[in-house]
């Protein structure tokens, strides 16, 4: 073992008035975040609707749209930042294009699986009563996806707040340029921060869209 | 009304469903479509409002060629059961009822009020009208799919196996209640099942199909059992189809004997030589007012003298002119006479229903 | 466009593919490590996995693992770890591994779980004890989901690995963080390239794997299964 700078466990793990001192940075970081993430979920979303609609329509496209995500989602996520960089540069679009990316490949799976797992009797009967393709599946079909959606919804708001973070190593971030301020400044507490307020920021934002789809599903709740 | 004129389905993989098809419907009358597995019937129903396009051949429905006519705006007007009924979970059951009325722009205030009579015509109390369907029992979803279907009291029904999903007691009550309804409001109806006797029970027509989509016969019931158009047909029908036809014939059409009968003050030899004259070994007493006491051996009245000092014993099982030749023959097996005595409402005497008598009948 | 000659320069330059700097040792490098973590993290998770699915205790724990390990971010974890431990090998592979445990615990609890009550009552009134129902008929059956997870873990670390060169790992991942402060666009893209590269190669060849290891009765089971689990675990 080299003796290099002081044993690192001797240092203080949490200096709390350095948090007192960059509680405005530390905003602006988390606003970022959420930024970020909201509209990557959002954009995601967007874009997701139509091609899992097209997936339904014509079942054949269905693994092909599967498998094109399902590549971009192998591909780990820093170097999918950077193979979109010669193409859109280092502008905070290429971090958003990333991050959509991601969320569209879980999206459009649970769109897909959502609109499927909704019972062939009640799509018959629906039909048979006079909906039109449009009606039916706003007012049928999609009411009765959304648990499945929204758990899609739920897991790509946390994983993209989890991919937020790596967008520092190309100069975005949100919290997660605390981690990088940490590394460099060698110091713990902004690390801990980071970790800290993302996770909190993960479990917020799980729980903010459980109570979102209770609200939208009000026929789950009653009875049994 | 509803007619098929040569209609035909032929699926992608080559399998014929509906073969050169015609068949007419009439308006007011509840047809029944039924055969095996694999006869088309379903497909048959499915046509009418379009779920299912047929291959060649047209279908009418109240003078128009349904080609003709945005498959939405027909459905509208057609009310579909089908056996799983398909309400829609995330929507009360008065949220269900009303669907159509929805659909095709009634204000609040009218739906609201038709779904509370829809809910009294199918025999469901007021309250179930803000639960939802998971919150119901079989029976209780099923009677709403009926619901359903009639709220803006289209003119014509279809039924697929709608009582199929419920145990058999429920779904007696279900075809019962049904056809209480069907009489007040005559819609024109097509109902298909797989059960024979459901067929018989419900319909006004039958349309008997055979695997391959072949139309084997359409008839009334009564027809249908009294001459079966082919051996498929009889096959079809059961091996007692006897019975069947009994049970669709009611005891006033044959005309009942007169019979053995004496008074129970009468002597007893008055008994045996009427016994003897009727060609049996009892007798069947009756008082001053005509009213059914039981019945009694002649040979024991002669014995003690007096009709009514014999020992009097009564007929279990009565009919009366309403009832059916099948309620007959049960009577008949079960008293020890071998005939079913049949009396008025007022238990007043009114004669003797033989086996000679039911197998004229329907021979 | 330019940037494209650059970078098919860069990654055809005969330099770049020798010395400790290369991509042959980079890219070892990189595997190494990952198979590593996985394979230690998989002989920790698929005990306690595949012990809650069979036993069907501590699932609110296997649930809700995988949710954990999501939200816990893993640049973050890395430089912490590397913050209190130093630089070294060892702290970096332990992060990496913890950070691979997750899925595999949930997955091969998903799996076992999934299996068909039918199945696991026929494997009992055959005679089978506990542990041969579990090897002989669950675990079989069990096996797209478990493979699954270890697919998922396996591309995770991979892509933790080359967040791992921010702290002086090496592997492909140094490409992209070295080139990045070098300002060298061609390396940082030829890094990324490779990259991809690697992690598509792994997952065919896990696919290769498992359609070799799950038996081809279950192997529409495998497909659909996948992407139902994934998709209804939170529903």
């Amino acid at each position: 073992m080299s003796s290099g700078p002081a044993p690192p466990l001797a240092a203080e793990v949490i200096r709390w008035s350095w948090i007192g001192d960059h509680l405005d940075d530390i905003r602006g970081n988390l606003v970022q975040h959420v930024e970020l993430t909201g509209l990557a979920v959002l954009f995601g979303l967007l874009l997701a609707f139509p091609l899992a609609l097209a997936a339904i329509r014509w079942p054949r496209l269905y693994g092909p749209i599967l498998g094109f995500t399902g590549v971009l989602f192998t591909i780990p996520s820093l170097a999918l930042f950077i193979l979109l960089i010669p193409f859109t540069g280092l502008q905070i679009q290429t971090a958003l294009i990333g991050l959509t990316i991601y969320t569209l490949l879980i999206l459009v799976r649970n769109i897909v699986e959502g609109l499927r797992g909704v019972d062939q009797d009640v799509r018959e009967a629906a039909q048979a009563m006079g909906y039109t393709p449009a009606r039916q599946l706003f007012q049928v079909e999609l009411p009765l996806a959304l648990p499945v959606i929204m758990a899609g919804v739920r897991i790509a708001t946390v994983t993209t707040i989890g991919l937020v973070t790596v967008t520092a190593l190309i100069g975005w971030g949100g919290l997660g340029q605390l981690f990088i301020e940490g590394f460099t400044l060698d110091f713990t507490t902004p690390i801990l921060v980071g970790i800290v307020l993302s996770a909190l920021l993960a479990f917020a934002a799980d729980l903010l869209l459980v109570g979102l789809q209770q609200r939208l599903t009000p026929w789950a709740r009653s009875g049994r | 009304m509803i007619s098929f004129e040569s209609v035909t389905k032929r699926f992608p993989d080559g399998t014929t469903a509906v073969d050169n098809l015609n068949l007419e419907v009439p308006e007011g009358d509840l047809s029944v479509l039924v055969g095996p597995s694999g006869c088309g019937k379903t497909t048959t129903l499915r046509m009418i409002n379009r779920m299912i396009e047929a291959t060649s051949g047209r279908i009418v429905v109240d003078g128009r060629d349904v080609a003709t006519v945005d498959p939405p705006e027909l459905r509208r007007r057609i009310g579909y059961v089908i056996q799983q009924v398909g309400l829609f979970p995330h929507r009360t059951i008065a949220e269900n009822i009303g669907t159509v009325p929805e659909l095709v722009g009634w204000d609040r205030r009218r739906t609201r009020d038709r779904v509370g009579e829809l809910l009294e015509l199918v025999g469901l109390p007021a309250e179930v009208r803000d639960r939802y369907p998971h919150q119901l029992s079989g029976g209780q979803r099923q009677r709403v799919g009926v619901a359903r279907a009639l709220a803006v009291d289209p003119p014509i029904m279809l039924m697929d196996e709608p009582f199929g999903a419920v145990d058999p007691i429920v779904r007696s009550r279900l075809q019962d209640e049904f056809l209480r309804l069907q009489q007040e409001v005559r819609k024109t109806i097509v109902f298909v099942t797989h059960d024979i006797d459901e067929a018989i029970k419900m319909g006004d027509r039958i349309a008997i199909f055979r695997q391959g989509g072949h139309l084997e016969q359409y008839a009334d019931p009564a027809e249908l059992l009294a001459d079966p158009a082919s051996d498929f047909v009889a096959d079809f029908l059961g091996a007692e189809r006897g019975l069947k036809r009994l049970a669709l014939i009611p005891v006033s059409a044959v005309k009942a004997e007169a019979g053995p009968v004496v008074d129970p003050d009468d002597d007893g030899r008055r008994a045996l030589a009427a016994a003897e004259a009727y060609g049996s070994d009892w007798v069947v007493v009756v008082d001053g007012d005509r009213r059914l006491l039981g019945w009694a051996h002649a040979g024991e009245a002669a014995e003690r003298g007096r009709v009514g000092d014999a020992e009097l014993r009564p007929f279990q099982l009565q009919v009366r002119a309403d009832d059916s030749l099948r309620a007959a023959l049960n009577a008949m097996v079960q008293s020890r006479t071998g005939v079913a005595v049949r009396v008025s409402d007022g238990d007043r005497y009114e004669g003797i229903v033989t086996l000679e008598l039911l197998s004229k009948e329907i021979s | 466009m330019n940037v494209v000659h650059q970078v098919i320069a860069w990654l055809t330059d005969p330099v770049h593919w020798s010395g400790p700097e290369g991509i042959p040792v980079r890219t070892l490098q990189h595997v190494l490590y990952s198979l590593v973590a996985t394979g230690i993290a998989a002989v920790i998770a698929l005990p306690i996995g595949i012990f809650i699915g069979h036993t069907g205790r501590g699932t609110l724990f296997a649930v809700n693992l995988t949710n954990l390990g999501r939200a816990i971010p893993t640049l973050g974890i890395i430089i912490l770890v590397f913050r209190l431990a130093g630089y070294g090998i060892v702290p970096v592979l332990v992060s990496l591994t913890a950070l691979a445990i997750p899925p595999i615990v949930t997955n091969s609890y998903a799996g076992v779980r999934s299996v068909d009550p039918e199945i696991r009552e026929a494997a009992e009134g055959m005679g089978m004890r506990g542990r041969q129902v579990l090897w002989r008929a669950e675990l079989p059956v069990a096996m797209p989901l478990i493979m699954a997870g270890i697919r998922t873990s396996t591309i995770q670390v991979v892509a933790t690995a080359t967040l791992a060169a921010y702290v002086g790992l090496g592997g492909l991942g140094r490409y992209l963080i070295d080139g990045f402060s070098q300002r060298d666009l061609p390396q940082v893209v030829g890094g990324a390239i490779l990259v991809a590269l690697l992690s598509l190669l792994t997952e065919l060849l896990l696919g290769r794997l498992q359609s070799l290891v799950v038996s081809p009765g279950l192997a529409q089971r495998g497909a659909e299964a996948a992407v139902r689990a994934k998709v209804q675990k939170a529903a």
